[in-house]
């Protein structure tokens, strides 16, 4: 017997400007302890299914055709009251935050409690007992001692199996979890995988698991689900998904997952994505203006080279000075770049990785240590004597939101860089050339006159690309460029990194928390742990034989996805 | 995802605004509309006060003495020349109201402007530049924050005057009161900006901007400044308000513009000495007219709060 069952489901949200269908003509079912993978980019409709579902859309959405069946009952016609009985006791919801999904005034013991009581009716005794209980079964040590703790007395992967066992108390038959380690780095987001896999089995749970993130499907779901503009395109069990898709668009997104196994020359081109563009024909980088970056003299074999480099923050400020706290981001890192190549840093969150891209490229002043570019030492130089090296080196950031003032066209965006180190000597060469550059990055020139909010978060990446191209740079910072990015932009802004890197023969230096993008990005690879680099190897060599325990626990955790993508290149 | 083709967006400036959601909001609610309306008209009849206003009040040519302490239209003995009726100069009320109007509202305007200038460009400098220059400016903001406004302006105002000689006081009394009433606004402007500015100057655009070499000034200038500016527009708003409110205190107690000059309080104060004698539409009008403009002000100002604050919408 199915524990759920979605028909012809629909969800609407009426706005000034119309209706938008967020959902339409969904039909899924899940069967009591089977993982059903919900997978798709941003905007897909995939979190929208998890809300209505449990009857909590964000207004004004509303359900407007179809029926959901738990268990043989109706829920999506019950009232609010109805609707509460069921929230908690016969279906569970794991969120992606874990930061934000606990109360932080209130220890994990009454949260849990008053969960259980709530739910099941039970004396305080006995929800006490239920609480150390779960606490122990999702995994954390020491069940009986860490529930008197508050909430950010936990790590991030503590905090989300909290989160899960606040899912379990009222024993339910169904959990819905809506990216649930998303926000985990990858050596936590294993372990909950694991943790929630175990206990749908031993607990005869159902789960929808709402992803974007195909290698997490691969190593969870029983089945798979797969959204494009709020329409399944594609069921079927996780095996033939990934390894015979036979929908156009599941197959386009599978070969977009960057493979940990090998290395690509480029990623297949994804054609069924509509902001897909390549490059036009016709303009040849070497002869361009943009190509005409050689004007930096005698090109040395290292380009980059830090020595000894140290970052320390004051975490708390005091006029004593023995009662101040610091905190050292980076610690005494020593590296070099050569020329022309790739070098790649990854490393987990907070091992220091962007610290050392923002003392390289002058935001913040280093405590200590030397960093010496082209020959010349660049720390403790003037902003007026750093600007003709500022010129040579561009950043390209995570956030493509933020990274751009959204005041300003994107014309002004581009140029502010080109009138500022004099680079065009009118303004209609300077509009030239970023016309130029917008064609270069893939937009077209008619992006120009638009402001940044017009555009998706990879079309913004690509501004940003051409605005760190229009100094005509010779070394490029990117900090973990495709990040915030779903798969199938990933892979284009990569293969538009990889055409630039080496029609303009730049140097670059690649910052990444993921292992496979590094892969296919990167020449040399150097590993960093809090704020120390462990090891720098050539790239093919790190992941065959890598050297350091940190890194081969770091390539044991990498999702080993391997599905159509691999195939179909070989 | 989308059944019918959403009509695109307007291109020219115009057609964005009436496309924006903030029109949506304002064109949805009477009160709003109302409130605007009323405070258009009444800075429309100040600016074009002289062709706006039956009489010239000060002009000695126009004003008879037979005409002096007229009830308004509709009572026994008024004249339909004098719509609120006239003081006891035989001056038009008004007349007088609008010509008041017209002081107050230059006077308020330029203040907000000189303490939006003011606090703006130190909470940006506070906010970018942080360490010791932020804890000294905010300090001092906290200090005067402990002083009620009123007192900072009538500080300031006899600080001034007993600087200064007596027959050069009356000319620039307006002067004195516009500085006055902006210094005692500036802390509010520099807070708001200062916390802005905490939040922008932390984000990848500005961190670009700096990649590339470019400045602090122009930085704050080119890049902090347009993103932090809709809240300042709130702050403005309802500041007006309460420098019109201030203004016209200070005139009423006489610390203000010159008696000889009308303004809302001159007009309140004048006429209150003939509240008893039984020409109570002296003050009674100035003071209903000067209600009416804050309140309106006030209500057009919170509705802009709630309207750019996305998550009130």
């Amino acid at each position: 017997m199915t524990l759920l069952t979605i028909k012809g489901m629909r969800v609407e949200f009426p706005s000034r400007r119309g209706h938008v269908t967020a959902v339409q003509d969904l039909t899924l079912d899940v069967a009591p302890g089977e993982i059903l993978g919900v997978v798709g980019e941003s905007g897909a409709g995939k979190s929208t299914i998890g809300n209505a579902i449990i009857g909590l859309l964000e207004p004004p959405g509303e359900m407007t055709a179809g029926e959901i069946t738990l268990q043989g009952d109706r829920i999506d016609t019950l009232d609010e009251v109805k609707m509460r009985a069921v929230r908690g006791a016969r279906i569970g919801m794991i969120f992606q935050d874990p930061l934000t999904s606990l109360d932080p005034l209130q220890t994990v013991e009454t949260q849990l409690i008053d969960t259980i009581r709530e739910n099941l009716g039970v004396s305080e005794r006995e929800g006490n007992e239920r609480a150390v209980a779960l606490l122990d079964a999702v995994g954390i040590p020491d069940p009986a001692i860490r529930i008197k703790q508050y909430p950010h007395q936990f790590s991030g992967g503590m905090r989300q199996r909290v989160v899960i066992a606040l899912a379990l108390c009222g024993e339910p038959d169904l959990i819905i979890a809506d990216e649930p380690t998303t926000a985990l780095d990858v050596s936590v987001q294993a372990q909950i995988l694991d943790l929630m896999k175990g206990l749908c089995r031993d607990r005869n749970v159902g789960m929808i698991l709402i992803t974007h993130d195909m290698g997490v499907i691969a190593e969870t779901a029983d089945r798979v689900a797969v959204m494009y503009r709020g329409r399944v395109v594609e069921t079927g069990t996780t095996e033939q998904i990934i390894n015979h898709p036979t929908h156009e668009y599941t197959q386009s997104l599978i070969s977009a997952v960057p493979p940990p196994g090998r290395r690509l020359a480029r990623f297949p081109l994804v054609t069924y994505i509509e902001d897909a563009q390549e490059r036009p024909e016709g303009l040849n980088l070497e002869t361009h203006w943009l190509g005409q970056s050689r004007d930096y003299g005698a090109a040395s074999d290292i380009l980059l080279e830090i020595e000894n480099l140290h970052m320390r923050f004051v975490t708390r400020g005091s006029i004593f000075p023995s009662k101040r706290l610091f905190l050292d981001a980076v610690k005494d890192v020593s590296l070099s770049i050569k020329s022309g190549e790739v070098f790649g840093l990854v490393g987990e969150s907070g091992s220091g990785k962007s610290t050392i891209a923002r003392m390289i490229t002058g935001i913040y002043k280093p405590t200590s240590g030397s960093i010496r570019f082209a020959g010349q030492e660049i720390t403790g130089l003037t902003r007026k004597d750093a600007a003709p090296l500022r010129r040579q080196m561009q950043m390209i950031f995570q956030d493509p939101f933020s990274s751009l003032n959204s005041r300003m066209r994107v014309k002004d965006i581009i140029a502010e860089p080109i009138h500022f180190h004099g680079l065009a000597s009118s303004n209609a060469e300077a509009q030239k050339i970023v016309n130029d550059l917008l064609d270069v990055v893939g937009l077209g020139a008619q992006a120009a006159v638009k402001f940044p909010h017009e555009f998706s978060g990879g079309q913004r990446q690509r501004i940003s690309i051409a605005r760190a191209l229009a100094t005509r740079p010779r070394f490029l910072v990117c900090d973990e460029p495709t990040s915030a990015l779903d798969v199938s932009i990933q892979a284009q802004v990569l293969n538009l990194l990889k055409d630039l890197q080496s029609e303009l023969d730049l140097t670059m230096m690649f910052i990444s928390h993921d292992l496979p993008v590094i892969r296919q990005m990167c020449d040399r690879v150097g590993v960093m742990r809090h704020g120390q680099l462990l090891e720098v190897s050539e790239t093919e060599s790190l992941f065959t034989n890598p050297q350091h325990e940190y890194t081969k626990h770091l390539l044991d955790l990498m999702p080993k996805f391997t599905g159509f993508g691999a195939q179909a290149a070989e | 995802m989308i059944d019918a083709p959403l009509p695109r967006a307007p291109r020219t400036r115009i057609g964005r605004f009436f496309d924006s959601d903030i029109w949506y909001s304002f064109i949805r609610s009477p009160l709003v509309i109302l409130s605007a309306v009323v405070s258009i008209a009444f800075f429309a009849a100040a600016l074009f006060a002289p062709w706006v206003a039956p009489h010239n009040p000060f002009d000695l040519a126009s004003i008879d003495l037979l005409d002096s302490s007229l009830p308004p239209v509709w009572l026994e003995d008024g004249d339909t020349r004098f719509l609120l009726g006239t003081d006891d100069q035989g001056r038009d009320i008004l007349s007088t109201i609008i010509y008041g109007a017209r002081i107050s509202l230059f006077v308020s305007l330029a203040a907000v402007f000189f303490s939006m200038v003011l606090g703006i460009t130190l909470g940006l400098v506070s906010g970018y530049v942080g360490g010791r220059t932020d804890a000294i400016i905010m300090r001092i903001a906290d200090v005067q924050l402990a002083f009620p406004a009123i007192l900072i302006a009538m500080l300031i105002d006899g600080v001034v005057r007993g600087l200064l000689p007596r027959d050069l006081h009356g000319d620039i009394a307006i002067y004195v009161l516009i500085f006055a009433i902006g210094i005692s606004g500036w802390v509010q402007y520099a807070r708001t900006v200062r916390g802005s500015t905490l939040v922008e100057k932390n984000k990848e655009y500005v961190q670009a901007a700096r990649v590339i070499g470019i400045g602090p000034v122009i930085i704050l200038w080119r890049h902090i400044l347009p993103n932090v500016t809709g809240p300042v527009l709130v702050i403005a708003t309802i500041h007006l308000a309460i420098a019109i409110i201030t203004e016209a205190t200070l005139s009423f107690l006489g610390v203000g513009v010159p008696p000889t000059t009308p303004s809302m309080g001159t007009l309140i104060q004048v006429g209150q000495d003939y509240l008893f004698s039984g020409e109570w539409w002296i003050t009674i009008f100035p003071g209903i007219a000067l209600a009416v403009l804050v309140l309106a002000i006030n209500l057009f100002g919170d509705w802009l709060r709630d309207a750019l604050n996305p998550k009130l919408r």
